[in-house]
């Protein structure tokens, strides 16, 4: 018995009953972490006592209270951008390094709410800052399916502990692609969920009108169980979307007469010829069960990665001034205010950090805020109406998730840009608020690939149906990697 | 030769609204706790935290609006204002930039008896930033400084006006009006020494023949003023040193100022060139306010009555204006006015003795009249039995005095104090008869046609009766029995 291959659905439902221990489900969880962290470098924080105590407390409830937790005994991995009261949160940056915050995310609160068992803290590109998990102030993440190869990003961390089966479940984070995108190159499940769906009171915040939190999970079934959980309203996040986030969670689907919207836009050449094949494979079989392949055209595709920068930018440059080394975190220098503020920031945030801090700025300066905030905020309501004129004709949107396959560390690090464009096919459902997922559908030269998923706005449930379809009629048989099956 | 100047003055008041929680968070705005004590991670500006709106902040400010005329509307937003200081947690202050709460009010106020409409421009809502203590003189020589955020995230609105004051005292007369104003509405404590309101002035001088945007006119501002007066001083001095500039030929510059307080001057903090770019943009953790229409109409019905109201209303009760102004400007005299009328009539009266004796018994206790010894309902008891005639004018004065010292009630005082006038005409006749026995010179001064001789014998009679005989009556009864007993004839 290996329940480290186990789905949380599986082992939340023997925990439940008794069948096995939280306890025993944690320390194979940690013994694994133990056993191949120190070649991925899925975690920058694994709390083993915490973990512990958390199945402790699992174990000792009386059976009844026990079976009304939905994640019962179930190790849950946190992005380490997602603030928790007993460990340190870093968003993998030295200027808060061993920084502890004094409450809980209201995600984490849910989780541990729900019986989950959080054993530990994920790796990520700095502040949630990029697409490869290469930009950790503290070590890289290396994808398990190749360890030459990077996880994606931001959520590489988080992806990479699903993939390597350290996990059944993982929060991460996804502000233009960063659950979706290493969710595609682990071959895992990735899900964003529509902006406001999930609390973000505990994020630290990237860019805070695109930043949602989301599962990532081995089966889009464990992904709905995790965001169960966690979505719905928040008194403590204004943004969060009030309504019933489990409406259309157990909606039946079929493939039959569905239509599935390919914008034209996300088909092109610049993809990945291997990508293109598993992609239009999958499509096939999906058309073959009867769902109808309808071309949609999402005409402001080409403006989105320079809009979504801008926003980005923009709001990221203001969310990280507080990091002036005046109240936690860390202080360098000091010969007088100015130098206090100046060495922190520079000694604590990393180059990808500082670039992006440095573009906000100007972004939003006196005499560029026009041009370019205001601007992009427009071109972002264009691509909202874009969405809103397919989902008229569709009722999904499938797309490739990335361009191309995961590359090798240090294979982009020179070239920002080229990183940024990586981020095309993602950074729309962002803007437009959309929920979006990613489910593996096939593996290419041993890399897995993921096809996207994108549902107009609150349609979790329905697009976590259609996933789900998808993932029973395009079977694959991932040999997933560093041994071990999935049961 | 005098250049003609016109002089220029818009100002910004900041006031701290008086709600019981933060504006984003549920921290007490509680003043004088111990530093830092009224924090949570959300005014700390804690990695991961999100504003969430004090509905009750936005009520307070919404009422000011009213008052104040102000289109309120019915969608507004807040920005984050951006810069680096210690005092500012999150480096940015969520205010609002270009969609404010309301717009387009005025407040009226009257110099040397004429009204003068000041227009208001906006009125936004916004947060309040912490406090550094310097350990040492300034910020430049301290030898360290202690940061203290429980003012952090209080609720503040910032009242805009229009540059249409012109002179130091019309933005006195301006400050005063509005501080009234808004001492109605229950808002704020409006302390300026607890800073709760603070004060910016904008001035300018407009050459004359300019006919170009007064925003266009080089303008300082001064700075963080503490109190009226010093706004006052604050503006004498920056006319004066503008105007000596441009006679000499010299050129204003854009500038914050300093007001030093020793020395009366203004002094340069940062030019154009320094200033802030403040980089504005849309706060993203918080959705548009919206308010409904029905709701805003809701509000204006609640106002309380306002001192322009007021003002009529005492005018119409013939209260003088000098009077009038001073029940109006201390909105518990005018609570205590109103609820000593609601039980008095006589409407002067009462204003003559709250505004004389009371005014000075409580000025000497160290009291207001919302903490006076005396309250209302037993100011009124007195002034009744005054109206009554069972005690003079001058016991009333005496017992009042007493109310003040024992607070005890008037009419146990006139019980105790044997103070009661004599109204019984009979027991008074007594006396008069004693009197003019005794008198008979007098008697027959007054006969033969001396009238100046009454005067004499009622105070013969008041001082039998120490002074409790009604002297009217006294006065009455005197000639009566003279004309009965004494053959008087009727002069
Ligand atoms: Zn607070």
């Amino acid at each position: 018995m290996t329940t480290t291959d186990w789905t949380a659905g599986r082992i939340a439902a023997a925990v439940r009953d008794g069948e096995i221990s939280a306890r025993e489900v944690v320390d194979a969880a940690l013994a694994r972490i133990e056993r191949y962290d120190g070649d991925v470098g899925a975690f920058l924080h694994v709390e083993q006592s915490g973990a512990r105590r958390a199945a402790a407390t699992v174990d000792n409830l009386p059976a009844a209270q026990r079976r009304t937790l939905p994640l019962a005994g179930v190790p849950v991995a946190v992005k380490d951008n997602v603030v928790t009261r007993d460990m340190p949160t870093t968003a993998a940056s030295r200027i808060l390094e061993g920084f502890r915050a004094p409450f809980d995310a209201t995600v984490v609160a849910r989780l541990r709410q729900a019986g989950a068992l959080i054993v530990g803290k994920t790796n990520l590109d700095e502040f949630a800052m990029g697409s490869s998990t290469e930009h950790s102030a503290f070590h890289p993440t290396r994808n398990p399916w190749d360890l030459t190869r990077v996880p994606g990003g931001s959520s590489g961390g988080s992806a990479a502990a699903v993939a390597a089966r350290m996990v059944p479940l993982a929060l991460g984070s996804d502000t233009g692609g960063s659950i979706r995108q290493p969710a595609a190159y682990c071959g895992v499940v990735g899900m964003k969920p529509t902006y406001g769906r999930v609390s973000r009171f505990g994020l630290i915040a990237f860019a805070s009108s695109l930043d949602q939190i989301g599962p990532l999970a081995r089966t889009v079934a464990d992904a709905r169980l995790l965001y169960r959980v966690i979505a719905g309203s928040d008194p403590c996040d204004s943004t969060a979307l009030e309504g019933d986030a489990g409406e259309g969670l157990d909606e039946a689907v079929s493939l039959n007469g569905l239509r599935i919207g390919l914008p034209r836009e996300y088909f092109g050449d610049g993809t990945d010829r291997r990508i293109r094949s598993v992609v239009a494979h999958a499509l096939d079989r999906l058309e073959s069960s009867g769902a109808r392949l309808v071309e949609v055209s999402l005409p402001h595709t080409p403006y989105a990665i320079s809009t979504y920068y801008l926003i980005a930018m923009a709001e990221a440059s203001s969310n990280l001034s507080r990091y002036d080394g005046v109240r936690y975190g860390m202080r360098a220098g000091g010969r007088d205010l100015l130098d206090m503020y100046e060495t922190t920031r520079a000694e604590g945030f990393g180059a990808e950090v500082k670039r992006r801090i440095l573009l906000g700025t100007h972004a939003l300066s006196a005499g560029y805020y026009d041009a370019y905030y205001l601007k992009a905020q427009k071109v972002r309501t264009l691509i909202r109406q874009d969405f809103d004129t397919a989902f008229l004709e569709v009722d999904v949107i499938a797309t490739p998730t990335t361009p191309d396959l995961p590359f090798r560390l240090g294979e982009r690090e020179t070239d920002p840009l080229q990183m940024y464009l990586s981020d095309i096919f993602t950074v729309t459902s962002n803007l437009a608020g959309i929920p979006s997922l990613v489910v593996p559908v096939g593996v290419a030269d041993g890399l897995p690939v993921g096809l996207q998923w994108m549902a107009p706005p609150l349609a979790d449930g329905r697009l976590l149906a259609i996933a789900e379809l998808c993932e029973k009629t395009v079977a694959i048989e991932p040999n997933w990697p560093l041994g071990g099956t999935m049961s | 030769m005098m250049p003609a100047f016109d002089v220029i003055i818009g100002l910004e008041v900041h006031v701290e609204l008086n709600t019981a929680s933060k504006l984003f968070c549920s921290c007490s705005t509680q003043f004088g706790a111990d530093p830092n004590t009224e924090t949570c991670p959300v005014c700390l500006g804690m990695p991961g935290v999100l504003p969430v709106l004090n509905r009750t902040a936005i009520a307070l400010a919404v009422r000011a609006a009213l008052a104040l005329d102000c289109q309120v509307h019915t969608i507004s937003k807040f920005d984050r204002k951006q810069y680096f200081y210690p005092d500012l947690p999150k480096a940015y202050q969520i205010s609002q930039f270009d969609q404010p709460l309301a717009e387009h009010g005025a407040l009226t106020m009257t110099e040397d008896g004429a009204a003068r409409r000041i227009r208001i421009r906006r009125i936004h809502v916004e947060e309040d930033a912490g406090k550094l203590n310097h350990l040492g003189e300034r910020l430049g020589d301290a030898s360290g400084s202690l940061v203290d955020l429980n003012r952090a995230g209080v609720p503040l609105i910032e009242i805009v006006s229009e540059p249409d004051l012109r002179s130091a005292d019309q933005a006195r007369l301006y400050l005063t009006e509005l501080k009234t104003i808004l001492s109605y509405l229950d808002i704020s404590d409006l302390r300026m020494e607890e800073g709760s309101m603070r004060c910016d002035a904008n001035v300018s001088l407009r050459p004359a023949g300019y006919t170009g945007d007064v925003e266009d006119l080089p303008r300082s501002e001064i700075k963080n003023v503490n109190s009226f007066r010093n706004v006052q001083r604050g503006i004498e001095y920056e006319i004066e040193r503008q105007s000596n500039l441009l006679r000499q030929g010299g050129r204003i510059v854009r500038e914050t100022r300093g007001f030093d307080d020793a020395s009366g001057r203004t002094y340069s903090q940062r030019s154009k060139e320094e200033a802030h770019d403040y980089r504005y943009f849309p706060e993203p953790d918080l959705p548009p306010l919206v308010l409904a229409e029905t709701w805003i109409d809701q509000q204006k019905r609640a106002l309380p009555v306002l001192p322009d109201a007021i003002r009529q209303m005492l005018r119409a009760q013939g209260i003088p204006a000098r009077e009038a102004e001073v029940l109006v400007q201390d909105r518990a005299a005018f609570g205590y006015w109103q609820e000593a009328t609601s039980l008095v009539a006589d409407a002067r009266l009462v204003t003559n003795w709250m505004l004389s004796d009371v005014a000075r018994l409580i000025n000497a206790a160290g009291q207001g009249f919302a903490s006076s010894a005396v309250p209302p309902a037993r100011l009124a008891e007195l002034l009744k039995l005054l109206l009554a005639g069972t005690i003079s004018g001058r016991m009333a004065k005496e017992i009042l005095e007493k109310m003040f010292e024992t607070g005890e009630r008037a009419p146990d005082l006139v019980q105790s104090l044997g103070l009661s006038q004599i109204t019984d005409q009979s027991a008074i006749a007594a006396v008069v008869r004693e009197v003019l026995q005794g008198n008979p010179g007098v008697v027959q001064d007054y006969l033969g046609g001396k009238s100046k001789a009454l005067a004499f014998l009622v105070g013969q009679v008041m001082k039998r009766t120490r002074g409790q005989a009604k002297p009217e009556l006294a006065n009455a009864v005197l000639k009566e029995i003279l004309e009965a007993e004494y053959g008087a004839t009727t002069p």
